[in-house]
């Protein structure tokens, strides 16, 4: 990380979509993202997350608010956006009949380099990657992650201070994961590279991101480190029961939980301070409640849980004041 | 491994405080002609996966057509604009239809955001792709008119004036598919648009035109295509008036242009929202 600063989007913005007016994908979000850091956008599906990377990335001019970029305005000179981020969206739909090779090569031209260096980026970039040996097929013909890893690559030719990946590592298997993560760690230790992550992956959220925004109906819900997020519920433990067949009603301990556990089918979840989460272990492994108890397990808090506090009208009563 | 010589990399020395930060230096904007040349290159290579049958069609079709018509028309005039007419079928199948039908997937996919969010000028994707789909029509195109000038017996001697008619028709038919493609709200639509585009080319391009009532011609002289088939077809004659094909050429090229403007300004709000 590089000091204070700034690669600095800050948005505000508003967005009806054409036809339901009610909707606001986008309602007053203000982040700054430092320079030199992977950030991270994390939230449910709808939340506004691909509408803040557009009103970013140039793509969407938002209706009110701004959105400077390392000193650019990118509202009134949404052109300049192209000149500063490589984004990797999550079509692939404009390179899916080109070889690889020859994806990573054109973006390098279209990004601005002449043909020796796009080549000399693509050939390092895909070496980088790990796409040498698939280089000459077709997009199309490649599995899920191997093509996602393709359009990676080509969003890495050509140089640019801040990335924006739209949920980059989808379908990847764990060698190709890591591939990513590797490439993006390099940029940012080599260049100062910043990074802009959306992502619905909380556990690899966790391990790779320097701070996380959540996100829900448009708005900024916490923004801080991983770790700074699971503080906020640090005072509890989870605790996830699974009985046989129904939950044993007629032990009233168990009658007093069900209002505090969220039900899925036979799976109660509950989020409980330790102690009491250590009487609940306690009554449903011994007694009358064992008989009807599958499993169990027990564990801190998670970004998971984070992300489930946090996530608004839907889960009300687990939203921790 | 990806290297990068330190100087062209913009925050390279980190930045202290916040009074002290600069507006990054902007990267390169690509230049017309040279991202031209890369999305022309891009989209040629894409005949070698999902093209070839689609131009196979494509010949097949006008010659079949020719076949057709040779049971109905004798030599003569009418052969010639039938000849001409299906040679140039080819070029509104494929410039046409299939670059309205990929413009529009394009768009509705989401395609366009990996263009719009390079520094490349609009122009240069449209034409790269204009003049790529142009390109594919070629080997449909002289095909048809040989096979055509052969089932016929009608002179080959002018069959280089293709050389001229199909980019000039290729790039007004072209420049009305990528705008249909990117203006219809719905990729359906843009199907739509392309596919009554081309039997529009197909039906007032082959037939000849005398036998039409006046109605079917005015429509016939809205169509771009038509000036490409007239073109070819003045210069089966023994002394071509050249000075008229060279008009008929004119027409495509003014069409050509306006209508690959008009693509261009249909790409650039397509692309940003």
């Amino acid at each position: 990380m590089r000091g204070l600063g700034k690669s600095y989007p800050a948005v505000k913005g508003r967005r009806g979509a054409p036809g339901t007016p009610a909707v606001r994908a986008t309602d007053g979000v203000e982040l700054a993202v430092r320079r030199g850091e992977v950030f991270g956008l994390l939230g449910p599906n709808g939340a506004g997350k691909s509408t803040l990377v557009r009103q970013l990335t140039g793509l969407l001019r938002p209706d009110t608010g701004s959105v400077e970029i390392l000193g650019h305005d990118i509202v009134r000179y949404p052109e300049r956006a192209a000149r500063l981020l490589a984004y990797l969206g999550q079509e692939s739909s404009a390179l899916d009949e080109l070889t690889v090779s020859l994806a990573a090569e054109t973006t390098g031209r279209l990004r601005g380099l002449e043909v020796t260096r796009a080549r000399a980026e693509r050939d390092a970039v895909l070496e980088e990657l790990g796409l040498t040996p698939i280089a000459g097929r077709p997009l199309k013909k490649l599995s899920g992650g191997q093509r996602r890893l393709a359009c990676l690559a080509a969003a890495l030719v050509g140089e640019r201070p801040l990335l924006v990946l739209d949920e980059p590592t989808t379908g990847m298997d764990p060698v190709a994961r890591r591939a990513v993560w590797a490439a993006v760690d390099r940029r940012r230790a080599e260049r100062g590279t910043t990074v802009l992550l959306v992502t619905h992956n909380v556990i690899e959220a966790e391990t790779v991101l320097d701070r996380v925004a959540v996100l829900d109906q448009g708005r900024v819900i916490a923004c801080d480190t991983p770790a700074g997020l699971k503080e906020q519920v640090a005072g509890e433990v989870r605790v996830e029961l699974v009985w046989r067949e129904r939950a044993p009603l007629e032990v009233p301990e168990v009658t007093a939980l069900r209002e505090r556990a969220v039900e899925s089918g036979r799976r109660w979840t509950l989020r409980l301070a330790p102690e009491e989460a250590r009487a609940v272990v306690a009554t449903v492994t011994g007694g009358a409640a064992f008989a009807a108890l599958d499993d169990f397990t027990l564990a801190t808090p998670s970004l998971e849980d984070v992300y489930l506090a946090l996530g608004g009208a839907a889960r009300q009563g687990l939203v921790k004041a | 491994m990806s290297v990068v010589p330190a100087e062209v990399l913009p925050g390279g020395a980190p930045a202290v405080t916040e009074t002290a930060r600069g507006a990054a230096e902007l990267g390169p904007p690509a230049r017309l002609w040279p991202s031209l040349a890369a999305v022309y290159r891009a989209q040629l290579s894409r005949a070698r996966v999902a093209r070839i049958p689609l131009l196979f069609v494509a010949t097949f079709q006008s010659v079949g057509i020719a076949v057709m018509m040779r049971g109905v028309v004798d030599s003569g005039s009418e052969a010639e604009s039938v000849v001409a007419g299906s040679s140039v079928l080819v070029v509104a199948y494929v410039a046409l239809n299939l670059l309205s039908q990929y413009f529009g997937q394009l768009r509705a996919s989401g395609g366009l955001d990996h263009y719009a969010t390079l520094p490349v000028p609009p122009a240069a994707v449209v034409l790269g792709a204009a003049a790529a789909y142009a390109s594919f029509t070629v080997p449909g195109t002289l095909v048809t008119a040989a096979f055509g000038c052969a089932l016929f017996g009608l002179p080959v001697a002018n069959l280089w004036v293709l050389l001229a008619v199909i980019p000039l028709a290729g790039a007004a038919l072209s420049g009305l598919g990528a705008a249909c493609g990117l203006l219809a709200p719905r990729p359906e639509l843009a199907t739509l648009l392309g596919q009554l585009g081309m039997s529009a080319a197909l039906l007032l391009g082959v037939l000849p035109a005398d036998r039409m009532p006046e109605i079917v011609r005015l429509a016939r002289d809205l169509l771009p295509s038509t000036y490409g088939v007239e073109a070819y077809a003045r210069t089966f004659e023994a002394h071509p008036d050249w000075a008229v094909v060279l008009v008929d050429l004119g027409v495509c090229a003014g069409v050509g242009v306006v209508s690959l403007a008009v693509a261009t300004w249909a790409y650039r709000r397509a692309a940003v929202r």
